[in-house]
């Protein structure tokens, strides 16, 4: 069997840019395959990673949104429009990483888990 | 009344447990390990069960449906905690959603261990459960029960 | 227009073992729509990186589900191999391969016998537990564990299987497949069988694509997509190719699945006929720095790994895409129109595993 291990990109882009991004990987036929967040300890970003597939060459890019600590409010838009199951990835993103993430098609304010502590996944802000 | 220890129906709640002992419960009705010589019986109605089997330990979110569960549940009724997390919360135990084990919210009778526990710890477990169901029967009968567990009520009060 | 009703299901239901919630809003006896509420098993594991090194997440991952269990703990330990350079053994690659499709073979067994216990078909659902317990046998034989058996490490394996194990593997693999073929009888042909799976929760392929569906589900509607065709572990030196249906309906699912059963067993049968001799396990320096995007095929469809290191042992983030994730979507989609009486059937055909949804 000839085995096709696919490409494996991570594509940096600005959190405007991320709605045009997925509309041309829409276009491009490709699968949202997943989206998650990660908090880096050492260096205090927020990063935001949205993977998209091809189904034939077993491709994968990912999307990635870095965010620092102090911009870590920036509004994002969601991209369930495009693509409509996003919703359940990013109010997860939303719900454990406390992402700002505008405008999900299937808004489940913060109800995806319904767990009682906010936000665990990230240290809390302090009050300024 | 007497002859019921010898067909215990059992009710199936999974807490938040990893799937594992789930299908080992399932897996004990099945005709290998055949808990049904037992008469043991899996309901899916809390209101005709004998014996709860809980597997996973109780986050947040499931505690009130265990209890509403238990209370739905007629007397006298037996509670049996299957594999590690419904007993102490297992590896789970540090996890930001979990409480703990199943004796957080619901008195538990028998604990089993395990991780994945077994078909035969399980089997172990519920024929270790009717011999407490089969007592607490003698009590309502003679109508000890009721008082048995005021006491108990008591008791906790105090220690808070 | 007809009176609408919403009905509550689950999360305590007798045809799911497992707690899910869904908010049925009825028309009479369809569905016009289904919502979805999770969270009753949600733990929070991924956020033990904190607590526990690199090495001992991989039995963490191991208990994300008790099904997939295998598979959630070898893509956890691919992928922090992947970022520390580590070159497995070919004789572990192999091992993570018989040990992979036999954990396929007793999940998609389970999965046969929920099915028809679903329809209401006990005997049938007895006759697939009671064949799921010979591949049961055999994992409890090489691994000394039934469901859970933790013989994945970062590096490679823990355990051997030696040639007199392979022996019993391949008798076992014999009594499967024959007893298998004579379920398949029943699954395909049986009249009242196929009258409850026929046209039920019809979902097109363009559906399928455009609800990012995936696994067998995806497969059943004719995309063709196998994780296992990207040659990790050692698929790559074996020969198969992805099952796929085009009918698209309960029926569909039911024969992709069937279908991979026999696969699974070809594919043990080429994996013992190939395994080459040699170390089980490479050793491991140092702590993982870097991250690494890694897709494999579970049971139940794609699932993604994602694992983020720092250089200390406590990673920054492991995350894990279940494929039940991917497939809520469209279980929402085809369960839109259908009648009140088939949504047990409905939500089992997706395969569901909420452990794994919820972590």
């Amino acid at each position: 069997m000839n085995a096709t291990e696919g490409k494996n990109e991570i594509i940096p882009i600005a959190p405007a840019e991320l709605p045009i991004r997925a509309m041309e990987m829409k276009n491009k036929g490709y699968r949202l395959s997943q989206a998650c967040a990660a908090w880096l300890k050492k260096e205090k970003k927020l990063e935001l990673s949205y993977s998209f597939v091809d189904d034939d060459t077993y491709d994968i890019f990912s999307l990635r949104i870095s965010l620092e600590d102090a911009e870590r409010d920036t509004e994002i838009a969601s991209i369930s429009e495009i693509f409509s199951y996003a919703s359940f990835y990013e109010n997860e993103m939303r719900e454990l990483f406390g992402a700002n993430i505008k405008y999900i098609g299937m808004d489940l304010q913060n109800k995806l888990y319904r767990i009682q502590e906010e936000t665990p996944f990230v240290p809390k802000k302090e009050e300024a | 009344m007497y002859k019921i220890t010898r067909s215990p129906w059992v009710m199936h709640y999974d807490g938040s447990s990893c799937n594992g002992c789930d299908i080992e419960v399932l897996a004990c009705l099945t005709p290998v390990y055949d808990a049904e010589r037992f008469g043991i019986i899996n309901t899916g109605d809390p209101m005709q069960a004998d014996i709860l089997l809980i597997t996973g330990s109780i986050n947040t979110q499931n505690a009130p449906v265990v209890k509403q569960i238990y209370s739905q549940m007629s007397d006298p009724k037996v509670v049996v905690a299957v594999g590690v997390c419904a007993c102490t919360g297992g590896v789970f135990k540090d996890c930001y959603n979990i409480l703990g084990g199943a004796d957080q919210v619901i008195p538990v009778d028998v604990y089993v261990p395990g991780c994945a526990a077994r078909p035969q710890a399980i089997i172990d477990g519920i024929v270790k459960g009717i011999g407490v169901f089969q007592e607490r029967l003698e009590k309502l009968e003679n109508g000890t029960l009721k008082q048995e567990e005021k006491e108990d009520t008591e008791e906790k009060k105090e220690e808070d | 227009m007809a009176k609408r009703s919403v009905i509550p299901y689950g999360p305590q239901h007798p045809v799911l073992p497992e707690p899910i919630h869904l908010d049925l809003v009825l028309e009479d006896e369809k569905v016009v729509e289904a919502i979805p509420s999770i969270g009753f098993i949600h733990r929070g594991l991924e956020k033990l990186t904190e607590k526990r090194d690199f090495n001992q997440m991989a039995y963490v991952a191991e208990r994300i589900c008790g099904i997939c269990s295998f598979g959630h703990g070898y893509g956890y330990c691919e992928t922090v191999e992947h970022i520390m350079g580590i070159e497995v053994p070919a004789r572990a690659n192999y091992l993570r391969t018989i040990w992979f499709e036999l954990s396929r073979l007793h999940s998609h067994l389970l999965w046969a016998g929920l099915m028809a216990d679903a329809f209401g078909f006990e005997n049938l659902f007895y006759q697939c537990w009671r064949v799921r317990e010979k591949v049961l046998d055999c994992i409890e034989l090489t691994t000394g564990g039934r469901v859970i058996f933790s013989v994945n490490k970062v590096g490679g394996v823990i355990k051997d299987i030696t040639p007199e194990m392979q022996k019993a593997i391949l008798d076992t693999m014999d009594y499967v497949e024959k007893e298998t073929k004579i379920l398949k009888k029943t699954f395909m042909n049986d009249y009242s069988v196929q009258s409850r799976m026929k046209g039920v929760g019809v979902l097109t392929k363009e559906q399928a694509h455009a609800l990012g569906c995936a696994g067998p589900f995806a497969r059943a509607s004719g995309i063709a997509t196998d994780m296992r065709m990207r040659g990790y572990a050692a698929y790559g030196e074996l020969d198969m190719e992805p099952i796929i249906s085009n009918d698209g309906d309960c029926y569909g699912r039911c024969e992709v699945r069937i279908g991979e059963i026999f696969q699974s067993i070809d594919l043990i049968r080429q994996a013992i006929g190939k395994i080459p001799e040699g170390e089980i396990a490479a050793v491991v320096k140092g702590n993982p720095d870097g991250e690494y995007f890694m897709r494999i095929e579970q049971p139940r469809g794609e699932a993604d790994y994602y694992v983020r290191g720092n250089g200390t042992p406590n990673l920054d983030r492991m995350r894990v895409r279940t494929p039940t994730f991917a497939n809520l979507a469209g279980l929402c989609e085809t369960l839109k129109g259908a009648d009140y009486a088939d949504i047990g059937i409905l939500v089992v055909t997706i395969d569901p595993c909420i452990s794994c949804t919820e972590r």
